[in-house]
């Protein structure tokens, strides 16, 4: 088979791509045309890590074939992608992102839990991991727990960090005996050692090396936190890549075969999806926050002035965590969306089938009601955790004053500032493939609550796992893709945050349409104004007393809104949203149901 | 889209079944290649590390981590008896000694000249892996395990709690959409078919009759919840300590257990059966199973994978609302995206169920039944 690394990325003219998730492997077609790269087709397979397949291929050779029937373009020749493109056979380059068998799960450790036990959480998590556990020299365990806790979660992967450089030897040293006694197995491969990556202080490799050197795979490289002031994610989080595709992947079932056939390295789902937001937030200069709903996992980025964050909401998902989101949020919670009853023990008894067979669809109407009010309480859970973990942190090799330090540790005020949100992406099925956009948009707007003014996307076909993975390999061509054919613009939703009695107005309004529309929103009421994809209007918004739309309570705000395929949703219902009890609870959510065309 | 269905699960009468059998670490492996093994035959084992305790011995002392294995009455490697002295301060009156006793009886594992922090391994816990199914041993892997081959009747479940157990098969139901309403003191020791309905009556029956295990077309999450004392959250089972054995072959709720799993069941009626409960729906898919050896010479059975993709005249069951449960044949397979209730265009087949009654249902919500 002709390598796919050998042709030059100049000459990329046509390029497929798969993302191979828990429940479905995603496969995406790319072609340089007369106006530059375009996603032209797509197709999808069941993933086939399950029984009777247990080989990744076979779902990702399934989706590829989709994409030759719709396409006409052969790509495969028997089990084989054919590289590279000659006219209308083949392909220039295949790609893939993983996420399938569970992702990547780590074990993470630092001295102080809230200093470098947080930095190597934020690194994992960067790196596209779930962090199955945190453990620290002052996380309130004794020495024999921390070792029991170590051995009982049989991680892919430890990174162990601790101590500036020329700081603490002794502690960090103590995690490593800890590790080492604990000895944990690796989930997958049981005769293969643990990969555990040390990111602390260089003082203290030659001691790490003499407790963990014989039984573990260790890797060393340069501290996460060098100086107190500072944090150097970058390195680890190469590492982690590396030691991902050679410990972890390798192991899972067709994997290897998979690694042989993709041109560039398997990147993990999230780190993929991390890679592409960071660039919009970059070339748009705005504040970002994006969600991924998958089968099994949640995961919320954002970046706001520039400091990337990402998490990962291990259990909240939408088929194979379904259940989870049930046990977490409660049915109550869940329920408060919808405006019918179900006997509880009948809906508990569906939630579980969707678990246990986690790729099937609502057929009816009022199935797909109880679908989106589970997966609104996934996003807000999902949401809550990000935020708690999005404080005062920084990106990569940037700088924080040791003030910033004591500042975060004395209020642990989040970055995460709805107010400052200039754009919410969403993708993961339940949103890219809601059978109206209008469902997606008032999915984000309840689950995130998003104030004052804005921009509401989705990712179409969750193309954006294989657009980070190509900004790896072409940046150019992953750009060109994302802004023409990557995002559907929804609209704007311009929310006062604030609370008041139904009967009050919160919001008076100016919108320079045909007719020059003025309009007022009372308190608990949605509006929806038709504004087409594309369009850009200027609205002056005049917030009644201690209501706030960006300008402070009581200040009027202009601003330019653009438009999306679902329009200007205006929300008055407070922040967070006021609902009502009982029967008066299901008149609500009937009225905002109407008011956005939901269901009817 | 060929496979825009959830491949059935296997059930087949005749089949030969490879069950590994390994251990969690390297070990020792006692039995030989082409040996025939008993369900509760020992084929390897091997001692699992012993729990650890950790001294800080240094701060005990009152000296530093690096004087330390000048104190230290043990070396790395030593066996030391719990109450047994450690380490100990020589000064020159001895009434100013001080002696710090091991708490546990182990070995040493090391001693820390960077911490101070000494830890000791409590005895190794023998665990040993079983046979687990009547079978013949056809691979051994060296200080690993082995592969057990067995021929026999093969069933796999959606959704099961508990371990390995083994026993006779009893029907305490005549008919697959039957639920067992009791069951008798003779189903002690015994796997027990009790229809379409797994219900918190018959698990408390079954567990106090002493039954080891329980299959049936369905069960109640709410019934679950009360078994396992908790909400299950992520379907990864096997390890729940509850008493018996519980396999649903359908899915939650009362549902009637497929025509040919209950025949198979009803075939090897008294027979002995090794069954399974763990099921994993994430990182290498894990179905709970029944295994019915036998000695039947005849062929094995063409085991359909679904590669195929789904053909008109296909038996197969609808996996979710409204039709769930349900068992029909493909009547139709159209192959453009047609709009359902829910709004949403998706692939879609015609169905004829059993009575004769058609509908339209989305290609994701069936399952392949193999006749």
């Amino acid at each position: 088979m002709p390598s796919a690394k050998a042709k030059s990325m100049d000459d990329l003219n046509v390029v497929i791509a798969t993302d191979c998730g828990s429940t479905t492997t995603k496969a995406i077609l790319i072609e340089k045309k007369d106006e530059g790269y375009r996603q032209t087709f797509r197709g999808e397979a069941p993933t086939t890590v399950e029984a009777p397949f247990e080989d990744v291929t076979r779902g990702v050779l399934n989706a590829i074939q989709e994409v030759e029937e719709l396409s006409g373009r052969q790509i495969l020749d028997g089990e084989r992608i054919i590289t590279p493109a000659d006219g209308d056979v083949g392909v220039d380059i295949y790609i893939s992102t993983s996420s399938a068998g569970g992702g990547l799960q780590m074990v993470v450790a630092g001295v102080v839990l809230a200093m470098t036990g947080e930095s190597a959480q934020r690194c994992a998590l960067g790196a596209g991991a779930i962090v199955m556990g945190a453990l620290a020299a002052n996380d309130g365990r004794l020495p024999h727990e921390k070792i029991e806790r170590i051995r009982q979660l049989r991680p892919d992967m430890v990174l162990l960090s601790g101590g500036t450089d020329g700081g603490t030897v002794s502690h960090v040293v103590e995690l490593a005996e800890f590790i080492s006694a604990a000895d944990p197995k690796p989930r997958f491969g049981a005769g293969f050692k643990l990969p555990v990556i040390f990111a602390g202080n260089e003082d203290a490799r030659e001691e790490v090396e003499k407790a963990l050197g014989g039984k573990m795979a260790l890797t060393v490289t340069e501290n996460i936190r060098p100086v107190l002031e500072e944090e150097n994610l970058d390195p680890a989080r190469h590492v982690i890549h590396d030691l991902f595709l050679e410990h972890v992947m390798a192991q899972a079932p067709g994997y290897r075969k998979l690694m042989d056939w993709t041109g560039a390295p398997i990147m993990p789902t999230p780190g993929a999806v991390g890679e592409i937001m960071q660039t919009i937030a970059r070339q748009q200069e705005i504040n970002v926050v994006g969600v991924d709903i998958g089968g099994a996992t949640t995961d919320v980025f954002s970046v706001f002035d520039g400091v990337f964050n990402r998490t990962v909401s291990a259990n909240l998902g939408m088929s194979y965590s379904v259940s989870n989101v049930l046990a977490e949020a409660g049915l109550d919670q869940i329920m408060r969306w919808v405006p019918f009853d179900i006997e509880e023990a009948d809906l508990r008894d569906r939630i579980k089938n969707k678990m246990i067979r986690p790729t099937t669809i609502p057929q009816l109407m009022q199935e797909l009601q109880v679908e989106q009010a589970i997966a609104r309480e996934a996003l807000r859970l999902a949401f809550d955790q990000h935020r708690a973990l999005a404080v005062g942190l920084k990106g990569v090799q940037s700088k924080r004053t040791l003030a910033d330090v004591f500042e975060q540790g004395a209020t642990g005020e989040s970055l995460v500032e709805m107010m400052a949100l200039d754009m919410l992406v969403g993708s993961g099925g339940v949103l890219s493939h809601a059978p109206r956009r209008e469902q997606s948009c008032a999915m984000l707007i309840d689950a995130f609550q998003p104030e004052g003014v804005t921009r509401l996307a989705v990712d179409s076909i969750f193309m954006m796992p294989h657009l980070g993975v190509l900004s790896t390999v072409d940046e150019r061509a992953a750009t060109e893709v994302f802004e023409r054919d990557c995002l559907i613009y929804l609209g704007t939703c311009v929310a006062p945050s604030g609370e008041g009695k139904g009967d009050e107005i919160c919001l008076q309004y100016e919108i320079d349409l045909p007719g020059h529309r003025t309009g007022q929103l009372q308190v608990g009421q949605l509006q929806w104004i038709p504004l087409a994809d594309g369009e850009e209007v200027e609205v002056s918004l005049q917030p009644a007393r201690r209501w706030d739309v960006g300008a402070g309570p009581g200040q009027a705000l202009n601003a330019r809104v653009r438009g999306g395929v679902v329009g200007l949703v205006l929300d008055g219902r407070g922040r967070p949203i006021q609902m009502a009890v009982d029967q008066d609870r299901r008149r609500q959510i009937s009225d905002w149901q109407q008011a956005l065309n939901l269901y009817e | 889209m060929a496979h825009a269905y959830t491949p059935g699960l296997r059930v087949t009468q005749h089949a030969v079944v490879h069950k590994e059998r390994r251990l969690p670490l390297k070990g020792e492996v006692v039995v030989e290649r082409g040996q025939a093994v008993r369900r509760d035959q020992v084929v390897a084992r091997t001692e699992l590390p012993g729990d650890v305790a950790t001294l800080n011995l240094v701060n005990r002392l009152g000296i530093s981590p690096q004087e330390l294995a000048g104190y230290m009455l043990k070396k790395e490697g030593d066996r030391v008896e719990a109450g047994e002295p450690l380490a100990e301060t020589k000064p020159f009156i001895s009434w100013f000694k001080t002696t710090v006793e091991s708490p546990v009886s182990g070995t040493v594992e090391s001693i820390s000249p960077v911490t101070g922090q000494v830890i000791l391994r409590q005895a190794p816990r023998p665990v040993e892996v079983l046979a687990y199914v009547d079978g013949v041993v056809e691979e051994v892997f060296a200080e690993e395990g082995v592969r057990v081959a067995a021929r026999g009747a093969y069933i796999q479940g959606i959704f099961g709690v508990g371990g390995e157990c083994w026993g006779a098969l009893h029907l305490a139901v005549d008919a697959p959409d039957a639920t067992a309403e009791s069951l008798d003191p003779e189903v002690a020791g015994k796997i027990v078919v009790v229809g379409s309905l797994i219900s918190a009556e018959t698990v408390e029956q079954a567990r106090q009759a002493g039954a080891v295990g329980l299959i049936g077309g369905g069960l109640r999450d709410s019934d679950l919840r009360d078994l396992l004392g908790r909400d299950l959250g992520v379907a990864i089972t096997g390890t729940e300590q509850i008493g018996l054995t519980v396999v649903a072959t359908e899915g939650f709720g009362r549902v009637a257990m497929a025509r040919k799993t209950f025949d198979i069941l009803q075939a090897c009626a008294g027979m002995d059966a090794s069954m399974a409960g763990a099921t994993q729906i994430r990182a290498g898919v894990l179905r709970p199973e029944i295994i019915v050896p036998t000695v039947a010479d005849q062929e094995e059975e063409e085991v359909r994978t679904g590669e195929e993709g789904l053909q008109v005249g296909d038996l197969l069951r609808v996996i979710r609302m409204p039709y769930f449960g349900r068992i029909g044949r493909v009547s139709d397979l159209p192959t453009e995206l047609r709009a359902v209730e829910s709004g949403a265009r998706v692939r879609v087949l015609s169905v004829e169920f059993e009575d004769g009654e058609q509908a339209v249902v989305p290609r994701a919500n069936v399952e392949l039944i193999e006749e």
